[in-house]
């Protein structure tokens, strides 16, 4: 039996099903009380937007240069203007902000680099990154070389600190964090047990502890001829702690890929190393972008601590700006500001950690 | 040279009282087997028999406990480079491929000539492609392992397993997660493979397999060899009792 003989011939879609009302309706309005939610939750986005965008844009006050050019009616951003150096330099002298402006300039360049996917010379960018960047870095805002004027790291300070911290803890926690994780899926019991007790160690603590630690504690058990900037003593802390749980995050991303992969790659005659390398770390790593950028996050945030030894990040000069008696009562606007920063940089590595996903995950479906 | 070692470097593995515990479970129980060069061993049995269990102690992927184990001239011992060195002339096939999902056919191919035989990426392309138009599937070299079939797949895997030129072949159950159609496939391959002249050690239940190119069959049962056999006397005339069972049951039908 034939059903048609001849072929059916496209019919567009019923009324109201596609396009933005179809939207609607599928979305927001389908019954009575998705209907409901739905105004319910938009009148409660206008109770909460509204005064907002008021406090923050309409009545706020941007211009000026005192307490007195504020009205207090909205937000009083003259204050964070008025700062907003600081903020970012911290004590740094003023003076010798264009050495950090470089600093900051290569710094967003590199990253700018390494995400947009059409510029070429990858590998010898990231060379650089970790190689070259780090000693540029530390040149120009130490200071002391090539007639530069020393700035010891104690005035270092802002959001040049917080991208310090973060980034040399990102750097460092990643390679100490997968030595970890092989070594506790390691066959040896002495690897194995040494990357445990470290993993259990650092993961035990808290950060604030281990800062504390750093910072006070470190000094009276070494010599007093070793003095060990405070600065570095924090970010061993930093990077320690962190590296304990990449380690975790990677061993989960280890643990998913499957036991033939490495028994093919060893049938081939690779070595662990290559075995690791070349055929599990890719896939593992991969799978782990989530995990690892969540780590990445949360070490961002934690930079914030810091701030409890005495370095003052982007959070603890903000905090300090907040107590002088010229600018007392402008804290809502002060935290406002943080926030935003770290905001904006943690929904970046968020967003970008997406893109990646979707961008890995094309090709080679399994 | 005497007849002795002659005979000494045509054994490409030989396997002496070899004895292997998981835990408790006593898998493999006082293996003797022998292969000379250009042989090819079909190895059957019920499943728990320890038949993979034995091939994969060949190239270390599994560590026996008891006895010796020789793979063309070098006795396998806990040695890392030692192991290597036999896994560099052993090439395995596995049941479920284990192809590199992140890596391209042609790079599935290339990656071990260019990282453990350090050959340029230039030549190791050149073999991979020589290998990847033997089992008839070059034209798939820029896809990837995920967007082959099964039987694509363990095809790319046997070529990705000869561009090593190894001295032997371990096959251990390779169209046994395949489907139906796919089998021929792969088993035309592996009937090429042997009339060149390649060393097999075959697990498989493809009894048309080992009926064409087997020169001697292995029947396993609980960790021993029970009977072993030339493929003809094998089939038609079995002597133990349980290989009588076997044949019946997977012939059966």
């Amino acid at each position: 039996m034939i059903h048609n003989k001849d072929m059916i011939p496209e019919q567009p879609a019923p009324k109201g099903t596609i396009g933005p009302i179809g939207w609607l309706r599928g979305n927001l309005f389908n019954g009575p009380i998705n209907s409901l939610f739905t105004l319910l939750g938009l009148y409660v986005l206008y109770l909460l937007l509204v005064p907002t965008i008021q406090w923050a844009f309409i009545n706020a006050d941007w211009i000026g240069d005192s307490r007195e050019d504020c009205s207090r009616v909205g937000a009083c951003w003259v204050f964070v203007n008025a700062r907003f150096s600081q903020f970012i330099y911290g004590l740094y002298p003023s003076e010798e902000y264009w050495r950090a402006n470089i600093v900051f300039a290569m710094f967003a360049g590199i990253i700018a680099w390494m995400v947009i996917p059409r510029l070429p010379f990858k590998r010898w960018v990231t060379v650089f990154a970790l190689l070259g960047f780090p000693v540029v870095a530390y040149v120009l805002l130490h200071g002391g070389y090539f007639d530069l004027p020393r700035v010891s790291t104690h005035r270092w300070g802002g959001l040049m600190l917080t991208l310090l911290l973060a980034s040399v803890g990102m750097i460092g926690a990643l390679p100490i964090g997968i030595v970890l994780a092989l070594g506790r899926r390691s066959n040896m019991p002495i690897v194995k047990t040494f990357c445990v007790i470290f993993i259990e160690f650092w993961r035990g603590v808290p950060l604030i502890t281990i800062l504390f630690m750093a910072s006070v504690m470190l000094p009276l058990f070494l010599p007093s001829e070793i003095n060990i900037d405070r600065l570095i003593r924090a970010l061993i802390g930093l990077t320690l702690f962190q590296s304990a749980y990449m380690a975790e995050v990677i061993r989960g991303g280890l643990q998913a890929i499957p036991k033939g992969q490495d028994e093919a790659a060893a049938a081939l005659g690779m070595t662990y190393w290559k075995r690791m390398g070349l055929i599990i770390m890719p896939q593992a790593l991969k799978m782990m972008i989530p995990g690892i950028v969540n780590t990445f996050i949360s070490l961002f945030k934690d930079t914030t601590l810091v701030m409890i030894i005495g370095l003052f990040d982007l959070l603890g000069i903000v905090q300090a700006a907040l107590s002088d008696s010229r600018w007392l009562g402008f804290s809502i606007e002060g935290y406002v500001f943080a926030a935003f920063v770290f905001w904006i940089f943690c929904f970046s590595m968020s967003r970008y950690s997406q893109y990646l996903e979707r961008k890995l995950n094309t090709g080679h479906k399994q | 040279m005497t007849q002795a070692a002659t005979n000494a470097s045509d054994l490409m593995v030989e396997m002496n009282n070899v004895n292997k515990w998981f835990g408790d479970f006593h898998v493999l129980r006082d293996i003797y087997l022998e292969v000379k060069r250009g042989e090819r061993i079909v190895v059957c049995g019920p499943s728990g028999s320890g038949k993979s269990t034995l091939i994969r102690c060949i190239n270390h992927l599994e560590e026996h406990q008891k006895g010796d184990i020789v793979v063309g001239g070098v006795p396998l011992t806990q040695d890392v480079k030692r192991i290597e060195q036999i896994r560099r002339s052993v090439g395995m096939v596995f049941q479920h491929f284990n192809l590199f999902p992140h890596l391209s056919v042609l790079e599935n191919c290339c990656i071990a000539p260019m990282w453990v035989q350090k050959k340029p990426r230039k030549e190791a392309e050149e073999l991979a492609m020589q290998y990847l138009e033997r089992v008839r599937i070059a034209e798939q070299a820029t896809k990837y392992p995920g967007q082959l079939s099964g039987g694509q797949q363990q095809r790319v895997a046997i070529a990705r397993s000869l561009c090593m030129h190894p001295d032997v072949m371990l096959f251990d159950e390779p169209t046994s997660a395949l489907d139906p159609e796919m089998i021929k496939e792969v088993l035309d391959v592996m009937v090429e493979l042997a009339e060149e002249g390649m060393t097999m050690i075959c697990v498989t239940h493809e009894m048309g397999f080992a009926k064409t190119v087997a020169d001697r069959v292995i029947f396993m049962d609980q960790g021993q060899i029970i009977e072993e056999n030339a493929p003809e006397p094998f089939f038609n005339n079995p002597q133990s009792e349980r290989t009588q069972l076997f044949l019946s049951q997977i012939l059966g039908h």
